[in-house]
């Protein structure tokens, strides 16, 4: 197959490499070859997952083969975006199991990254969603597997990171919805005692909850928040004219001059967003789009923070210790002086049998921080040692800084999978620049 | 539902481009083409996107007679049709082919089978006195240059079998538009080097289809490729055989 060379990134836009590029558009061509390669969906994982020495493109393996609007089922090339999926499904009364803060992700990107979204503490994560998978090994064997069809090797591939083979088809069960429109809720904290509070208060608990975190309010404000509470809501509820979806038509055309994003630009808006959402306290109907995807409004806004990107910083961390954590964690990039225009706080539930899945009955705290200095490397470094210290981990899918060290730590079950990895890839060729660095490849000799 | 649209060669990412803007409109589609995993995902795909009819079937290009019978089929499963879109080719290795009887085979499928396929479209829609005929030609049959002639030759061979198709079709209503692409963005380009402009699937697709229900004969895409042919076509034949193309 003809291949292209062309530098690549993550949606990070850190780091980027020139990678040997295919683009199959015949599902019977998504197949390895004899160099090592790695498949790339949407390029939205935010680091070096999707990066390697070939990269196989399944951009345009994206047909949908079966959906059962009766039985709401979906079976799709892994290559369709969420986007496309939502396309057909909405109107038809059916909306994705879970989905994570953007709709331009590839299924098999969602499959890969085990993703989860708003309802994790109620749903779990888009593995626990998915009928079976139809994977593309190594030796060219296409195998269907499921959480009872070849188990071990389904548990290795959701969350696996695209590394036990080609996900090329993706069964998904969807979920029944009367309107395309969310039933919302706004809470206001005025720091992180407040705002753990109202996601432990069941009163408040509904099926989707996330929380806007204001990262650089310090001393008494920490954590200041608005918790944002959802369900999807019932066609018979809403009044008679719903306003449509916001229009998707704004754009980042350039990169922003690093110096529109400091602290004080970004501590303004902070304190504007806080005030104004915070007040929403009656509950209101929002679009999904605008619920869910809040940014894909804005094509192209990892410009923000300019040309030399940016890393997300995703953790979670065991409910014990999930309060002394995000404090820490919050001092210590406050007392950094970086501006997280993102910041982001969530309870998840419980871990699934995924050997490399991210979540865990916890917190997750998700941050953005400007790759500006090598100073960036040495606060990643610090955020770990505290992540590690309460038991908790990073989210391979915004990861571009862990150290295999750090990585064999965090994930537990690293070596149970490693075991799968030698069983269906003995020679090595699913490989990405992320499996080098985390050294999550054969092991030879 | 819009009658039936049958696409020819409709594996290609132009074809599948282009079955995806005539299903947009509600056109049932009808897939012909030789790969059969291929057609079925394409048209469960187009199908469960755009809520019409897709249907396929094998055409074997080369099997010239059993085109009429093909023909006969697709009218059979999707009753009446609309049009017939020609997105049939096969570029191959163009240095290989300079030697026949592999030569034959890019002249046969781009040509020869193309014309076959068109006339049986011909002789049905000539009856209906409506739709159209759109044939997807190439920049390359404009003038014939050493890096591709047997593709480009086939190529202008179909060029003027769908002008004299169009001649003779205007009297019965029946629109037949020629399609000459410059550089897309598909499979058969990928990674090729020295190429300019390059047009994506859906804008060709967008394009096709527009083309009906415009004026134009012969649609270059994009535009501006009329232009760049314009002045290949200008440059006297003894500086152009000395040049390398």
């Amino acid at each position: 197959m003809n291949k292209l060379n062309q530098p690549l990134s993550g949606w990070g836009r850190y780091p980027v490499q020139t990678c040997a590029t295919s683009r199959p558009e015949r599902y019977q061509d998504l197949q390895a070859s004899s160099t090592t390669q790695i498949a790339r969906g949407q390029g939205r994982s935010y680091g070096d997952a999707a990066l390697g020495e070939t990269v196989i493109l399944t951009e345009r393996v994206n047909r949908m083969l079966a959906f059962d609007s009766t039985a709401g089922t979906l079976r799709a090339e892994a290559g369709v975006t969420l986007a496309e999926v939502l396309e057909v499904i909405v109107p038809q009364g059916w909306f994705l199991p879970v989905t994570p803060g953007t709709r331009f992700v590839s299924l098999g990107g969602c499959v890969a990254a085990d993703v989860h979204g708003k309802n994790h503490h109620h749903d779990g994560a888009f593995s626990q969603h998915i009928i079976a998978l139809e994977l593309i090994l190594a030796d060219g064997a296409k195998v269907a597997c499921s959480a009872t069809e070849n188990a071990a090797l389904f548990w290795a591939t959701v969350g696996g990171m695209g590394l036990t083979g080609i996900i090329g088809e993706v069964s998904l069960r969807l979920i029944p919805i009367t309107s395309p429109y969310m039933q919302v809720r706004h809470y206001a904290a005025a720091n992180l005692t407040g705002v753990f509070a109202l996601f432990d208060n069941a009163a408040l608990d509904d099926a989707y909850s996330v929380a806007w975190i204001d990262s650089l309010a310090t001393g008494k404000s920490l954590g200041r928040s608005v918790l944002m509470t959802g369900h999807h809501a019932d066609a018979a509820d809403l009044p008679s004219v719903m306003r449509p979806a916001a229009k998707s038509t704004l754009s980042m055309p350039f990169d922003l001059p690093a110096f529109v994003l400091n602290p004080w630009t970004v501590k303004a808006f902070n304190q504007f967003y806080y005030s104004r959402e915070g007040h929403k306290t009656q509950p209101f109907f929002a679009h999904y789009s605008d619920y869910f995807y809040p940014l894909d409004g804005i094509a192209h806004w990892n410009r923000l923070y300019g040309k030399s990107g940016f890393v997300q910083y995703q953790c979670v961390i065991p409910t014990a210790g999930a309060f002394a954590a995000v404090t820490a964690l919050l001092e210590k990039l406050a007392a950094s002086r970086r501006p997280s225009f993102l910041a982001v706080l969530k309870k998840l539930g419980a871990q699934n049998q995924g050997l490399l899945s991210f979540p865990l009955a916890g917190y997750t705290l998700a941050l953005d921080i400007p790759m500006r200095d090598a100073g960036v490397l040495a606060l990643t470094r610090e955020l770990d040692a505290i992540v590690l210290a309460h038991g908790g981990r990073v989210y391979l899918a915004k990861d571009a800084l862990l150290t295999a060290q750090t990585f064999r730590i965090m994930y537990p079950r690293h070596a149970e999978w490693l075991r799968i990895k030698q069983a269906v890839d003995p020679d090595g060729r699913f490989a990405s620049s992320m499996s080098q660095r985390l050294d999550l490849g054969v092991q030879h000799g | 539902m819009a009658e039936a649209v049958m696409i020819v060669g409709a594996t290609s990412a132009i074809a599948r481009a282009t079955a995806a803007a005539f299903a947009a409109l509600g056109h049932d589609i009808y897939l012909a083409g030789r790969n059969a995993d291929e057609l079925t995902r394409i048209a469960a795909d187009l199908a469960i996107r755009y809520q019409v009819r897709a249907h396929w079937g094998i055409f074997v290009a080369e099997d010239l007679t059993s085109h009429a019978a093909f023909f006969n089929q697709a009218m059979a499963e999707m009753g009446e049709m609309r049009g017939v879109v020609l997105a049939m080719g096969m570029l191959g290795d163009q240095q290989a082919a300079r030697d026949f009887p592999l030569g034959a085979e890019v002249i046969m499928v781009n040509f020869t089978a193309a014309a076959s396929i068109l006339s049986h479209s011909a002789n049905y829609l000539e009856a209906r006195k409506q739709g159209f005929i759109i044939g997807i030609s190439s920049v390359a049959g404009d003038r014939g240059r050493q890096s591709n002639y047997p593709y480009g030759a086939a190529k202008a061979g179909l060029s003027a079998y769908l002008q004299g198709l169009r001649n003779r079709l205007s009297h019965s209503n029946v629109r037949v538009i020629t399609v000459k692409p410059g550089f897309v963005d598909t499979a058969m380009t990928y990674g090729m080097a020295g190429l300019f402009l390059v047009a994506s699937p859906q804008y060709m697709g967008e394009r096709i289809v527009r083309a009906v229900n415009k004026s134009a004969d012969v649609v270059y895409l994009p535009w501006f490729w009329r232009y760049i042919m314009l002045i290949i076509k200008t440059i006297p034949e003894a500086i152009f055989k000395k040049l390398k193309l």
